[in-house]
């Protein structure tokens, strides 16, 4: 990879969360610098899912341990839509549908009042139409996606790119992509994934969360991170999704075997 | 329901207040004699102290309905005053002469009366406990033939339209409020469009509760003459009060040969408190007669106040190619009950009828559609479409749905389709997660789901309605 601005962007120390009474993640340690791009792979259940919720401010889950920095910010201190204001932006794993609310209307919404936050001009609806059109042609979506209603009757494919799509207008700081690759045939992933690499850059980092190798064909990684039980149980890098693929999880108890007594 | 939900739908009643205009009322009950006093205080002829008198007998051997899906503590009708007005403090020439009290009271509301009338077009029969104050553009409109005045004026000034249509679509003994109100009615407005002539302006009516303990019964007469075409809008609102008020009104259109006449409501009376204490009964029979061929009658009702609402405005369709049309809202918070829908009676051949109806239950509320479509055997070609969707916001509320479809004819073609959606908490953290905070969501989110309602609302009122349904599922964070 090209050089990297060091200063870190997140920064998650012993991290617990409940749901319900019971503990999901059980200290999770991530430290995540501009301009990164770090996978967290693992089993059904690890709780990858349920760490990407946290950071955004599921109302579901509550923190009992640990911090979250993000930039100069207590980042759980804020509630979801300031988040968001923010800079951290969750592409859903099964994107909510609106009905009777055009996407058209919900994008603009959203464009402009995470703008307004972050002191920029917002668009009127002619500008913000030219605006949300040129981006659409990154994600080679038709323009009638428009006028739908917010992910109702989308097909899989569409409702992820539509989430591409609400991360190229929002420009976030800290996008995190929970299984954009699942339900996605190999050209609809290929198009994501330009989309993704076309909007990475030196100031924003990006978590990758995935079951599979092929979408870390499509989006290299710096880090490779599994989960396993609420907590991250090994780092790597690239290779590390490489082996995975080929050895399955498995692989890494007997691997953490041969290595016992090392705390991870 | 969440801690977030619950805040938003529990807004306090804005418009909650009484203005200080002495009132003259009638002492408490209901009898001949109290009939008799309304009518000689209003100058009536003899014709319609009959009517009213007639309608007492009728009402005196009918029982309240029970089979409406609203529940409530029986009413004394002996404990209600069937009287009061404003006690008139000279003659009003314009409205720079309207009580100032009154003009505050407008101003509250967020009605700047002038500006309103001036800007917008519209003139206003404004109509305050029961005796209207003052008819704007009147002359305007005279101009064109349209005589757009209140109820009891028209009684005096034209009392042979009146004695023609009163009563002709909504019989006296129709239904045990009807009956009440044919008794007892004290104003309200009436309307008269000749062959020919398109209402130039929206007319419109604003209608205020005022005097603590005194029912409401309006009276509404709309007449479209061969070829005439009307726009109507009734918006409404009430002070907040610990008793409960009766209301119970009765319009009636009629719409001749190709005539086009559009009631639009926006309803927003005080509601009661969040624990169902005070707010009004709005049991209202509403209906239009489409007498004409190709004649039209289409209602449209944004429902968001009283304590009940039970009210079905219809249409029967008695000219051939004759259209009816019903959009309507009704949102209920709190212990609101709503039981609204409509009656579509087809009886002119290739007559044609469209329903569409959402409800939106919040809080501990209940919302109910019931509508009726009726083909009867003479009905060649009718076609009705009928939607009815429900919003649920929170878990504590209900939404039902009873259609009845009667078709005695089989070349009818009657299509019935029905939603029930709810707002999650998964909705609100989607738009949470892109910056939107919860009330921009709600009011998002309900706006869509109305959509196709307000769009049969002017243009104004589509503004107000808009901000009313955000203003009344939101706002109290804080």
């Amino acid at each position: 990879m090209i050089s990297k601005n060091n200063q870190t962007l997140l920064n998650v120390q012993n991290l617990h969360a409940n749901t319900q009474d019971t503990e999901i993640l059980k200290g999770i340690n991530l430290t995540v610098n501009h301009g990164e791009i770090h996978a967290i792979m693992g089993l059904n259940g690890s709780g990858k899912s349920t760490f990407a919720k946290v950071l955004a401010g599921h109302p579901d889950y509550i923190v009992t341990q640990g911090n979250i920095q993000f930039e100069q910010q207590d980042l759980l201190a804020l509630p979801p839509e300031e988040r968001a204001q923010a800079g951290v932006f969750l592409a859903f794993q099964y994107p909510i549908e609106i009905p009777g609310v055009a996407n058209s209307q919900f994008l603009r919404l959203a464009y402009n009042t995470v703008q307004s936050k972050r002191g920029n001009d917002e668009l009127d609806p002619l500008e913000f139409d030219d605006f949300v059109r040129e981006k659409m042609k990154l994600l080679e979506m038709n323009p009638d996606f428009l006028d739908r209603s917010v992910n109702e009757g989308f097909s899989g494919g569409e409702k992820k790119r539509n989430e591409i799509l609400q991360m190229a207008l929002l420009e976030p700081k800290l996008g995190i992509l929970d299984e954009t690759d699942s339900g996605l045939d190999i050209d609809a992933l290929k198009i994501v994934a330009k989309g993704v690499n076309h909007l990475r850059n030196e100031q924003n980092a990006i978590i990758l969360i995935t079951h599979y190798q092929r979408l870390l064909d499509h989006i290299v990684p710096d880090y490779v991170h599994v989960m396993e039980a609420g907590r991250i149980i090994k780092t790597g890098g690239k290779e590390l999704a490489l082996e995975l693929e080929k050895h399955g999880y498995d692989w890494l108890h007997n691997d953490q075997q041969k290595n016992a007594g090392v705390s991870v | 329901m969440s801690a977030v939900l619950q805040n938003l739908v529990n807004q306090p009643y804005k418009h909650g207040f009484v203005t200080e205009i002495e009132s003259e009322i009638a002492p408490k009950g209901l009898n001949e004699e109290t009939i008799r006093l309304i009518s000689e205080k209003k100058n009536e002829p003899e014709w319609l102290l009959d009517f009213r008198l007639k309608a007492y007998q009728k009402w005196l051997t009918m029982s309240e309905p029970n089979w409406q899906n609203v529940h409530y503590s029986k009413i004394d009708f002996q404990s209600i005053s069937y009287y009061a007005a404003p006690k008139p403090k000279k003659k009003l020439a314009s409205m720079d002469e309207v009580d100032p009290e009154l003009l505050r009271t407008f101003e509250k509301l967020g009605v700047p009366m002038h500006e309103r009338a001036a800007l917008a077009g519209v003139a206003v029969d404004v109509v305050f406990d029961s005796v209207s104050v003052a008819t704007t553009y009147k002359e305007k409109l005279a101009e064109v033939g349209i005589i757009f005045c209140s109820i009891s004026e028209a009684v005096q000034k034209h009392p042979e339209l009146v004695k023609q249509y009163l009563g002709t679509v909504v019989p006296v003994g129709d239904n045990f409020f009807a009956a009440l109100n044919s008794a007892v009615f004290t104003d309200g407005s009436f309307c008269y469009i000749p062959k020919g002539v398109k209402c130039p302006m929206d007319l419109s009516t604003y209608f205020r509760i005022n005097t603590e303990g005194s029912g409401q019964f309006e009276r509404t007469l709309v007449i479209a003459e061969e070829g005439a075409s009307v726009s109507y809008l009734e918006g409404c609102t009430a002070p907040q009060f610990d008793t409960n008020q009766l209301h119970a009104a009765v319009v009636e259109l009629i719409a001749m040969d190709n005539a086009d006449i559009k009631y639009s409501t926006v309803q927003n009376w005080y509601a009661g408190d969040e624990n169902g204490i005070g707010g009004i009964y709005n049991f209202v029979t509403k209906r239009g007669l489409a007498k004409g061929v190709n004649s039209r009658i289409s209602w449209t009702q944004v429902e968001t106040g009283s304590a009940i609402t039970w009210k079905y405005p219809s249409c029967i369709l008695r000219g051939d190619n004759s259209v009816g049309e019903f959009y309507s809202v009704a949102l209920t918070n709190n212990l609101q009950q709503a039981d609204t829908g409509t009656k579509m009676i087809h009886i002119g051949k290739n007559t044609r009828s469209t329903i569409i109806s959402k409800g939106i239950s919040a809080g501990k509320s209940n919302s109910s559609y019931r509508g009726l479509v009726r083909i009867t055997p003479n009905a060649q070609n009718a076609r009705n479409f009928s939607q009815c969707d429900s919003m649920l916001v929170g878990d504590q509320c209900g939404a039902h749905t009873f259609p009845y479809i009667q078709v005695h004819n089989n070349s009818a073609k009657v299509e019935h389709e029905a939603s029930t959606s709810k707002i999650g908490e998964d909705q609100l953290f989607y738009f949470a997660q892109r910056g939107i905070d919860s009330e921009e969501a709600v009011s998002m989110i309900v706006n869509g789901f109305c959509k196709e309602v307000f769009q049969q609302l002017p243009m104004e009122f589509a503004v107000e309605a808009t901000k009313l349904l955000s203003f009344k599922l939101e706002g109290s964070v804080g």
